[in-house]
C-alpha cells in the first residue's frame, strides 16, 4: 500500500502546538518516563504511523510508552493540563483506524502493560494488563482446563485492550457472544488522571452497566489499564462439517436452517467462490474449488451433544441441497478446514496487489440479496470483490481487491466500501459488526444515524471527557461533517437517505 | 388490550414534562415498585398500553416489541417456536411487561450459563429526556456503530429514559431438561458447584437451599442421558415447577419475614453466614434474610469482590443498592445528565443522589 495516500479531506486537522509548547510538553512527560518510553525521532515515530489501515498515515507528535498505571495517570494528568489529545493504542491491528495517531497529540502505547497478572481457575476469571495478546489468554488457561472464547481472526497480535476498545468478534461469537459478554471489570484511567474501577469481580455490579458502555467505544471515554476477562470450560470435543452449495443463496438459506433447527453452532463461516479459490491455492485445505459458496460448521460440547448435533445438521445441509458434505474424520482435518478460513484475508492478498477488507452487519435472511448486490455493485465499480464471513452473525467481510499503483483505484475502493455499507443499513444492519467506525466509517455513521442520536452520542462522550481530548475525531462524526457528506451525496446525484434531515 | 403505538404521545408528554420541570415515573405493569428506591416523583408515565410484538422471526433469533408487551406474550410467542429468552428473567406477577425487566435487569436461573439480561439486549429505541426518540444497536447480532447505550439502560431503572422498543436476542429452548438434588450443606454444595462450573458438562442451572443441591442440565437426549450419569444424585421428578419458583421467588425459602438481600458476589467466595441463605448461579448469587446492619452486609459482599442489594422487605427510602466510589457516582451523574439533562425520569428510583 502507499505510503502516503493520506487523504486530508477525510481527518479532523488537530490543533496545533507551538514549539514552546512542544518542549514543555516533552519535558514534562521526560519526567514521569524513563528514557527509552518516550520516542520522539522521526524515525522511531514511523511504526506508529497508521495502525492496520494502512491507506492512512500521520506521524504522531511523540510516543509514550508507560508501565505502570501511575504513568499513565500522570501523562493523562500532564495533557489534560496542557490541552494535548491523547490516542491510546493497544497491538495497531486495528482496521478503522481508531488508533490512528494526531500529529499534535501524544500516541499512548499500552504495549508494555503485557502480563496476565492472575488466573483465579475457581472464578474462572483471568485479570490481564490490556497489552496481553489475546491468544495469550487462553494459551495460559488451558493447562487449567479452561480458555478465553472471543477469537478474532489477529487474536496471535491483537491486545485484549483493543478488543475491549472495539468489542471484538471471532468465529466463536455465535455461540460464545462477543468481547462485551465476556469481560467482567475494566480499570480505566480518565482524562482528568483518575483511576476507576467498572464492573465487578462478580457477574454484576450496582449501578449502570458502564461496562457495556466502555466495551466498544474505540478508546473515546478512557484508557483501560486492566481487564478481567470470563474464561469457560475447555469443551470435551468440537467437529467440524464442511458443506458446498452451487448458489449463494443455497448457502444462506442453510444457515437459517441450522439456527431454525435449535443447534447453535460454535462457529458458522461462509466463503463465496473467489475467497474458496484465493484460500485454496494459499494452504491447500482440500476445499471444492467449483463450488459457488462453502459453509464451515463447527459443533462443540459434550460429546455425545457433538454426536448428536453434528448428525442433525448433516442431513440438515443435504437437505439444503448441498451438493458435498464433509465430517472432519480427525482433528488434523478438522483444523485443515479451518486453516483455509483463517487465512482466508492474507490469501486474497496473494491474487490481488492491495484489497479493501470491509465490515457491516445484515440480518441474516438477507444474505442472499445483499450478495447479490454487492456483486452488481462490484461490476458497477470494476473491481473484484471476495466474500468471506460470520455467516451465523449475518457479519459481512468483503473484501475489495484493488490496486493502489493504479491512480484513482483506491479511491474507488473506498466508494465502493461506502456504498456497500450503506447497503447493510438499509437492509437493517449496521455499518460495523466489529471493527469499529474509527475514522474510515464516519461518513456512513451519518447514514445510520440521525442528528439526535449523534447528539446524544457526543453528550455521552463529554459525560466522560468534557475538553474531547481522548483520541478526537474519531467514532462518532460531528453534525457538521454529515451535512458535508449529505451534500457530497447530493452532487452526485446518489442520495441514499432523502429521508434523513440534513444539518 | 390490543396492540398499539404511543411512540408521538410519549415523546410529547415527556416534552411537556421536560419544559415544565415535572419529573416523571415510568410505569409498565408495576410488578417490581417493590425493588429499587421509590420514585420520587408523583406523575406517572403509563408505557403499559404503548405494546406489540412487532417482528420476530425464529430463524434470526430475535423478537422486537414495544415495551409494554407482557412478558406472557413474549414467552407464548416464543414458545409456539421452541424458543425462549435465555436470561430466564423473573416476572414477579402477571403484568411484567417486556420493558420493565430490561430496565430492572433482573435475571434468573440461567445467568450464570447464558448471561444476564444486557447480554441478551441487542438494540433499543430510548425515549431520552429530551422527547427524542433515538435507536441505538439493533436487530442484528453483532454492532458497534457508536457507543452501546443500549445495553447501557439495562438495569437502570428507567433512570435514563423511556425504553419505547427492545430488540432482544433468543434462544432455542432445549429439548429436554432434568434436574438433580443431592443432599448438602452449604459448604459442600459450594464446593460441588465449584467443581462443576468447570466440567463441560449441559448445566443450565445450580441451586442449593440450605439442604439440597440442585442441579440442573437440558440438552439433547443424548447429552442428558451422559450428563445424568456423570452427575449423580436423585431426580427431581418436577424439574420445571422447582426452577419457576425459585425465579419467581415462590419457593419456601423466600417466604422468611426479615429484609431480603441479594448479595452478588464472585462464585468461589465462601459461605458467608450471614443469615438463612439461598445460592444460585454456581455461587455467584446468594440471597440472605438478615436484619444487620445494611453496612455489615455491604462489608461482607465487597471483601470478597462482590456487592449488596436490598432486595425486599425496605420502605424505598433507605439506599438498597450499594453505595458508589466518589468518582464513580461523578460518571453516573454525568451520564444521567447527558441523557435526561433535566432530571426528568425516575428520580430517586436507583440513588438518592439522581
Ligand atoms: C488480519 C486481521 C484480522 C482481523 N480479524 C478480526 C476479527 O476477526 N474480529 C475483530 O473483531 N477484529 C478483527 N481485526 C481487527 C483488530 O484486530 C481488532 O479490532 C482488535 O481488537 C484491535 O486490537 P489492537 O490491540 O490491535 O488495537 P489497536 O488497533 O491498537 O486499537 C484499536 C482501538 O482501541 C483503542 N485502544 C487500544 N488499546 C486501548 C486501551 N488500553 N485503552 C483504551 N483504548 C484502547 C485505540 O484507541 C483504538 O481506537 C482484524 C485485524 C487484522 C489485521
Ligand atoms: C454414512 C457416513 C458417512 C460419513 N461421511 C463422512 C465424510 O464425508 N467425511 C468424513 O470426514 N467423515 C465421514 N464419516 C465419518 C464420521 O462422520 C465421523 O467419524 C464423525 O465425525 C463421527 O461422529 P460421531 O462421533 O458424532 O458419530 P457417532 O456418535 O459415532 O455416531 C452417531 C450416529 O451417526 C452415524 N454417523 C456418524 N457420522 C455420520 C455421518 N457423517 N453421516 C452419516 N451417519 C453418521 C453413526 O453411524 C451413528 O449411527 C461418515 C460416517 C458415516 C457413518
Amino acid at each position: 500500500m502507499t505510503a502516503d495516500a493520506l487523504r486530508p479531506a477525510n481527518l479532523e486537522e488537530p490543533r496545533q502546538l507551538g514549539e514552546a509548547e512542544k518542549r514543555d510538553l516533552v519535558a514534562a512527560l521526560r519526567a514521569i518516563l524513563p528514557g527509552d518510553a518516550l520516542l520522539i525521532d522521526d524515525e522511531a515515530l514511523r511504526p506508529y504511523e497508521c495502525d492496520g489501515l494502512a491507506a492512512y498515515r500521520r506521524k504522531p507528535l511523540l510516543v509514550a510508552l508507560p508501565e505502570t498505571v501511575e504513568q499513565v495517570q500522570e501523562i493523562l494528568r500532564t495533557c489534560a493540563a496542557r490541552d494535548v489529545p491523547v490516542v491510546a493504542r493497544g497491538a495497531g491491528t486495528g482496521l478503522s483506524g481508531g488508533a490512528f495517531p494526531l500529529s499534535n497529540g501524544v500516541l499512548l502505547v499500552m504495549a508494555r502493560f503485557n502480563k496476565i497478572l492472575e488466573i483465579d481457575a475457581d472464578n474462572r476469571v483471568a485479570q490481564v494488563q490490556p497489552g496481553v495478546r489475546n491468544l495469550a489468554i487462553t494459551e495460559a488457561a488451558v493447562p487449567l482446563g479452561l480458555y478465553y472464547a472471543p477469537d478474532p481472526s489477529s487474536q496471535i497480535a491483537c491486545s485484549i485492550g483493543g478488543n475491549v476498545a472495539e468489542n471484538a468478534g471471532g468465529v466463536h461469537c455465535l455461540k460464545y457472544g462477543l468481547t462485551v459478554h465476556n469481560i467482567q471489570q475494566v480499570k480505566m484511567v480518565t482524562m482528568d488522571g483518575e483511576l476507576v474501577t467498572i464492573g465487578a469481580q462478580s457477574l454484576d455490579a450496582p449501578g449502570f452497566d458502564l461496562l457495556a458502555l466502555v466495551t466498544g467505544s474505540e478508546g473515546m471515554l478512557g484508557v483501560i489499564v486492566e481487564v478481567t476477562v470470563k474464561l469457560l470450560p475447555k469443551p470435551e470435543r468440537a467437529q467440524a462439517l464442511l458443506a458446498a452449495f452451487s448458489t449463494v443463496e443455497q448457502a444462506g438459506d442453510a444457515v437459517a436452517a441450522i439456527i431454525a433447527s435449535g443447534v447453535i453452532p460454535a462457529g458458522l463461516e461462509m466463503m463465496d467462490n473467489p475467497a474458496i479459490r484465493a484460500a485454496e491455492d494459499f494452504v491447500k485445505a482440500g476445499y471444492p474449488v467449483e463450488a459457488e459458496a462453502i459453509l464451515l460448521c463447527e459443533i462443540d460440547g459434550t460429546d455425545a451433544e457433538v454426536s448428536e448435533d453434528i448428525m442433525r445438521v448433516r442431513e440438515l445441509l443435504l437437505a439444503q441441497g448441498a451438493t458435498e458434505v464433509r465430517t472432519a474424520k480427525d482433528e488434523a482435518e478438522r483444523l485443515r478446514f479451518w486453516a483455509g478460513r483463517k487465512a482466508a484475508f492474507p490469501a486474497v492478498g496473494r491474487i490481488s496487489p492491495d484489497y479493501y477488507c470491509m465490515d457491516g452487519t445484515i440480518p441474516r435472511k438477507n444474505l442472499g440479496a445483499v450478495l447479490r448486490h454487492i456483486n452488481e455493485l462490484s461490476d458497477e465499480f470494476g473491481l473484484k470483490v471476495a466474500n468471506v464471513f460470520h455467516a451465523g452473525d449475518g457479519n459481512l467481510h468483503p473484501l475489495i481487491l484493488y490496486d493502489s499503483a493504479t491512480p484513482g483505484e483506491l479511491d474507488k475502493a473506498e466508494d465502493l466500501g461506502g456504498r456497500i455499507l450503506e447497503l447493510c443499513v438499509e437492509y437493517g444492519g449496521t455499518v460495523t459488526g466489529e471493527h469499529g467506525v474509527g475514522i474510515e466509517k464516519l461518513n456512513q455513521m451519518c447514514s445510520q444515524f440521525d442528528a439526535a442520536e449523534l447528539t446524544q452520542f457526543h453528550a455521552v462522550k463529554a459525560a466522560f471527557d468534557p475538553a474531547g481530548l481522548l483520541n478526537p475525531g474519531k467514532a462518532v462524526p460531528t453534525l457538521h461533517r454529515c451535512a458535508e457528506f449529505g451534500a457530497m451525496h447530493v452532487h452526485h446525484g446518489q442520495l441514499p437517505h432523502p429521508e434523513l434531515p440534513r444539518f | 388490550m390490543a396492540d398499539q403505538d404511543l411512540t408521538q404521545e410519549l415523546c410529547e408528554r415527556v416534552r411537556v414534562a421536560a419544559k415544565s420541570g415535572t419529573p416523571l415515573c415510568i410505569r409498565g405493569g408495576g410488578t417490581k415498585d417493590f425493588y429499587g428506591r421509590q420514585c420520587a416523583a408523583t406523575d406517572v408515565l403509563d408505557v403499559g398500553s404503548h405494546r406489540g410484538i412487532l417482528s420476530y422471526e425464529p430463524t434470526e433469533l430475535v423478537l422486537t416489541a414495544r415495551c409494554g408487551t407482557p412478558l406472557r406474550e413474549v414467552r407464548a410467542a416464543l414458545a409456539e417456536k421452541g424458543q425462549q429468552l435465555p436470561f430466564e428473567p423473573p416476572a414477579f406477577g402477571d403484568e411484567a411487561t417486556l420493558g420493565g425487566v430490561v430496565a430492572a435487569g433482573l435475571a434468573g436461573p440461567r445467568r450464570a450459563f447464558a448471561g444476564g439480561v444486557r447480554d441478551s439486549l441487542l438494540g433499543v429505541r430510548l425515549l431520552n429526556g429530551r422527547g427524542e426518540a433515538l435507536q441505538f444497536g439493533g436487530q442484528v447480532m453483532k454492532n458497534v456503530a457508536g457507543y452501546d447505550l443500549s445495553r447501557l439502560s439495562a438495569g437502570a431503572m428507567g433512570t435514563l429514559g423511556v425504553l419505547l422498543e427492545l430488540s432482544v436476542k433468543v434462544l432455542p429452548k432445549p429439548a429436554f431438561e432434568r434436574t438433580v438434588v443431592f443432599a448438602l450443606d452449604e459448604e459442600a454444595a459450594l464446593e460441588r458447584m465449584k467443581a462443576l462450573a468447570r466440567s463441560p458438562l449441559v448445566i443450565t442451572a445450580t441451586a442449593h437451599d440450605g439442604e439440597s443441591l440442585y442441579v440442573r442440565a437440558c440438552g439433547g437426549e443424548r447429552a442428558l442421558e451422559a450428563a445424568e450419569q456423570a452427575l449423580g444424585g436423585d431426580p427431581l421428578p418436577e424439574s420445571e415447577t422447582f426452577w419457576q419458583s425459585v425465579r419467581e421467588q415462590t419457593h419456601g425459602f423466600f417466604a422468611g419475614e426479615l429484609p431480603l438481600w441479594r448479595l452478588s458476589v464472585p462464585p468461589a467466595t465462601p459461605a458467608l453466614h450471614l443469615g438463612p441463605s439461598f445460592i444460585e448461579w454456581s455461587g455467584a448469587q446468594r440471597w440472605v434474610f438478615s436484619d444487620a446492619p445494611a453496612e455489615t452486609i455491604h462489608t461482607a459482599a465487597s471483601a470478597h469482590g462482590g456487592h449488596a442489594t436490598l432486595f425486599r422487605g425496605h420502605d424505598g427510602a433507605v439506599e438498597v443498592f450499594q453505595p458508589l466510589p466518589e468518582k464513580l457516582m461523578q460518571i453516573h451523574r454525568n451520564v444521567k445528565q447527558a441523557i435526561d439533562p433535566v432530571g426528568s425520569f425516575n428520580p430517586g428510583r436507583m440513588y438518592s443522589e439522581f
